[in-house]
């Protein structure tokens, strides 16, 4: 039982150890293709297979054991100058590692090696060693074979005689290193099998002189490295973060009370908590971060692969490696840049043959780039390949129904660029191993947008794409906004904050509509749907036509849709630490978190898009419209559906236009109307505009003061204004119900939210009114 | 020896006691985290009704179960602040609100009785096991399912 659990641990530490060293060696095989092979590289190269081989061999790993053994056989030979490094070798050392990882990756599935057959690989590599192939067997791997089926339940061994037989004797002075390794799979494999404790102390020495060996000179600088440097489990960071958070309150309280104490030494003392506490939580903020070098460093290997691949040749530049970030957002973006990355590769940047026509260099360029900037941390991915494909994409998009062709043609390049964010979206004509099955650019965004990112396309066609992506320096913190409603705190991400709006007196009940539940209230010209948060909260009754004296309005940003907050009071912006919910109330979409305010109690955060749904403000939103369209058998609906403008012109009369008409709502004070030509005119925005009044008689404001409602329509430069008694509500409806029953100035009648409302005729009232105003936009 | 007893040997284990109403609780030991007086607390809109608000333990958030909304008891006086029994399950802390803290007590497994079919089916789902006292009758609850209040449904 204990035994076992040595062993696990022994392996557990092997595997950890053993993936570190292969990413080393990685970089440095990249590095040594690249033409830069400096026998410390070699030297490193041999010494990370070497160790990996070593440990193998007394943990009884007699399979890892012989891919391993190899691959140091053939980089002992370049190491010693044998043989050059060719572009053949480096690929047949990278399949090497590639092995080695499949291998260490099942042991820690199974752990057991499994059985995956590499005599190829093996074959290689031995014919790269010695190109004249001697069949003499060799005596070392002997043993390693013929103990392999002992510890392993599986015989993979049986599949690996031919290539051992005819294993080479590596080069007439063949580094130390193999020579000294030999005991050690020849003593490890019997007792492993029954005794672990002294297997793994009696190998033990075996590989370490090698190691030594191996390394000779350079072994001097190599531990120091490792000894400034351990390993700490997360949990025990988070928790000392945990701690250091709540120092930080209890310094806050001290502080507090420090000027009302006249004893000078406690102000002394605690001056110096303050300070040291500050430093406190600087050093431990530090701990979790890392520089993105972390996860860019798997990157070379990737590009390098899928140029091969591709049949590509790019040049892989980083710039900004060390841009520290905190390790939950490193582990979160470190899929979507490789996402990101084989993209621009495989779909950006073009073949040599291609770029050459284009009167580009033929090697192709691509540039990570990551800065902070404002708080925030860039990552560009930058490449110099044909750009996004507009034309292309936005037929696409037509195609799959994702916009209408219409609509298509009024949007920017860059708004176009966007819908390859759209899930399942790809133009590639064909599905390589690679990209192509549209599964790419949706999965960036939306894990970047996951821990609070944004992610932006910006491609010139033919030049190239740059996609810049926008994350937080840590998810644990963000800034806030802290308001207050029934006595009640709650904290606001400010990355929902679009800005802040107090209204008091007259002017909080002017700007306002309540209108069928829904409150209103115009911010320069735009309606902007009010959400009072105690209600939303249920922490108190609706307010009916009672509105508070002052209205605090938090702008807000939920998807595409604006919305204003009622709050009742409006605090500051802190830096807040986000804490997750219990499971208990993981149910309530209205909060994101809660957090822990300065004098120890806790704050809930709110969710805006949760609170947006609850107030039911997303419905026909963009994505509402996007799921609607691509659901034929509602799409042919939503070809009727338009945005109207409700508005009433007399007591019981609703009349409604379109929304696209009205260029803006205006309230004008009447006194200010005056005449020309028996016309109407008011004089609005340095120009005068024609008024036509719509109300009816009865519903008229006859003593020349007071508001008037007035919607203002523009055709080219001319515009003029529709008084009508009051602003309903803006509508989207499906128009199936039409009365053809046509009075004066009306198209029809339809019924809209249960009433029957009229359709103005607007163009039709301007002719009965001024029979040359079209003409006159016409002319003009 | 009974079939039971030659199942399960005599062993003993310790529960912390608290009551609520005349109800006399326990928890098994190793589940509780600590027990504290009244915290302040801010209550969380539109939670299910047992959950009375949010307290910080030294850092954490913990959610506070009201246990007599919980037994469905009729609420404690406003002037008697409930006690706090933070104990800890798989998916984190809780604190149970109870009406007073009693000891630390080493019941024996000999004592266990099976649950009566009087007490009400509220209790008997939280129930883990009842052993029999020389005064009272000790439920023992399991902290799982007392946090397991989803299926009271939230308000709104």
């Amino acid at each position: 039982m204990t035994t076992q659990r040595i062993i696990d641990d022994v392996i557990r530490e092997f595997l950890v150890e053993s993936h570190e060293n292969l990413d080393r060696i990685d970089s440095d095989l990249l590095e040594l293709e690249q033409g830069n092979g400096t026998p410390e590289l070699l030297a490193s190269v041999f010494r990370g297979i070497h160790t990996i081989k070593g440990t193998c061999g007394f943990l009884g790993l007699s399979h890892l054991e012989t891919v391993a053994h190899r691959g140091e056989n053939l980089l002992s030979l370049l190491r010693d100058g044998v043989l050059q490094p060719t572009p053949a070798i480096t690929d047949a050392l990278l399949k090497t590692v590639d092995a080695i990882r499949e291998i260490l990756a099942t042991i820690e599935e199974t752990g057991e090696e499994g059985t995956c057959d590499y005599t190829e690989l093996l074959r290689t590599l031995e014919v790269l060693a010695d190109p004249n192939a001697a069949s003499e067997p060799e005596p070392a791997p002997e043993p390693a074979v013929e103990a392999a089926p002992e510890p392993v339940a599986d015989t993979p061994a049986a599949t690996e005689p031919p290539p051992a037989e005819a294993e080479a004797p590596p080069a007439p002075e063949p580094a130390p290193a193999p020579v000294a390794a030999v005991p050690a799979p020849a003593v490890a494999p019997a007792p492993a099998a029954n005794t672990p404790p002294p297997a793994a102390a009696t190998p033990k020495p075996a590989p370490r002189p090698a190691a030594s060996a191996g390394s000779e000179a350079e072994g001097q600088a190599r531990p120091s490295v490792s000894e400034t440097t351990i390993r700490v489990d997360v949990g025990l960071l988070d928790r000392v973060m945990n701690l250091v958070g709540e120092l930080v309150l209890a310094r806050n309280r001290i502080l507090q009370f420090a000027p009302h104490v006249e004893d000078n030494s406690f102000a002394n003392a605690s001056q110096r908590l303050n300070l040291l506490t500050t430093e406190l939580q600087e050093g431990v903020m530090k701990t979790r971060m890392q520089p993105i070098g972390n996860v860019w460093n798997k990157l070379p290997r990737v590009v390098r692969d899928l140029c091969h691949s591709c049949g590509k040749d790019v040049d892989l530049e980083l710039d900004g490696t060390e841009t520290e970030l905190d390790r939950t957002i490193i582990e979160a973006i470190k899929d979507p840049l490789t996402h990101a990355v084989r993209n621009a590769l495989d779909h950006g940047i073009e073949t040599p043959a291609v770029r050459t026509a284009a009167g580009k260099p033929p090697k192709g360029r691509l540039l990570l780039r990551a800065y902070h900037e404002g708080g925030q941390v860039n990552i560009e991915i930058i490449d110099d390949g044909a750009g996004v494909n507009t034309e292309k994409v936005k037929n696409r998009a037509i195609e799959r129904g994702l916009v209408s062709a219409e609509r298509a043609s009024q949007l920017s390049d860059r708004e176009i660029a966007h819908f390859i964010f759209n899930p399942g979206f790809s133009t590639a004509a064909a599905v390589t191993n690679v990209s192509g099955r549209g599964v790419g650019m949706d999965v960036v965004k939306t894990n970047v947008e996951k821990i609070g990112g944004s992610v932006d396309i910006n491609s010139v066609q033919g030049s190239g794409t740059t996609l810049r992506i926008k994350i937080p320096l840590t998810l644990a913190i963000i800034p806030a906004l802290i308001v207050t409603s029934q006595e009640e705190r709650f904290a606001i991400p400010q990355v929902n904050l679009l800005e802040l709006v107090r209204l008091e007196g007259e002017q909080a009940k002017a700007g306002i509509e309540r209108l069928y539940g829904t409150t209103l209230y115009r911010l320069r010209g735009e309606l902007l749907p009010l959400v009072f948060l105690d209600e939303a909260l249920q922490l108190a009754d609706a307010h009916g036509e009672e509105l508070p004296e002052v209205l605090n309005i938090v702008v807000l940003q939920a998807d595409d849709r604006q919305f204003g907050l009622v709050v009742d009071s409006i605090s500051d912006t802190e830096e807040i630490v986000v804490k997750p919910l219990g499971k208990e109330l993981k149910g309530l979409n209205a909060f994101a978190g809660a957090t822990i305010m300065g004098d120890g109690q806790v704050a809930l955060i709110l969710d805006v898009i949760g609170l947006a749904g609850r107030a039911s403000l997303l419905q026909g939103g963009k994505t509402q419209q996007l799921v609607d369209e691509a659901n034929a058998a509602e799409g042919a609906d939503r070809e009727n559906q338009e945005a109207l403008l409700l508005f009433a012109t007399g007591d019981d009369t609703r009349m409604a236009m379109p929304l696209s008409m009205v260029a803006r709502l205006e309230e004008l004070d009447a006194s200010t109307i005056e005449s020309t030509g028996g016309q109407m005119v008011v004089q609005y925005r340095g120009e005068i505009l024609p008024l036509i009044d719509l109300t009816e008689p009865s519903a008229r404001n006859t003593d020349g003061t007071g508001p008037l409602n007035v919607i203002v329509y523009s055709v080219g430069d001319r515009s003029v204004g529709f008084i009508v008694q009051r602003i309903i509500d803006t509508v989207d409806e499906t128009l199936s119900v039409r009365y053809p029953v046509r009075r004066r100035g009306t198209l029809g009648a339809a019924v809209i939210q249960g009433r029957v409302t009229d359709l103005l005729d607007v163009e039709g009232v301007l002719r009965d009114t001024d029979p040359y105003f079209f003409s006159t936009v016409e002319a003009a | 020896m009974t079939a039971a007893e030659a199942l399960h040997p005599r062993c003993t284990r310790q529960v912390c006691t608290f009551t609520v109403g005349d109800l006399v609780f326990g928890v098994d030991v190793k589940s509780v985290y600590e027990v504290i007086r009244a915290q302040e607390m801010t209550r969380v809109p539109m939670a299910p009704p047992v959950v009375r608000g949010l307290i910080n333990l030294r850092g954490r958030i913990v959610t506070a179960v009201d246990m007599r909304a919980r037994l469905q008891f009729p609420a404690l006086d406003s002037e008697q602040d409930p006690m706090n029994v933070v104990v800890h399950s798989d998916e984190g802390a809780v604190s149970l609100l109870v009406d007073e803290i009693g000891d630390v007590l080493d019941v024996d497994s000999a004592w266990q009785e099976p649950t009566p079919a009087t007490l009400s089916p509220v209790i008997r789902d939280l129930v883990e096991s009842v052993y029999k006292l020389d005064a009272c009758l000790l439920l023992v609850l399991d902290p799982k399912t007392i946090t397991d209040v989803v299926g009271l449904g939230a308000r709104g």
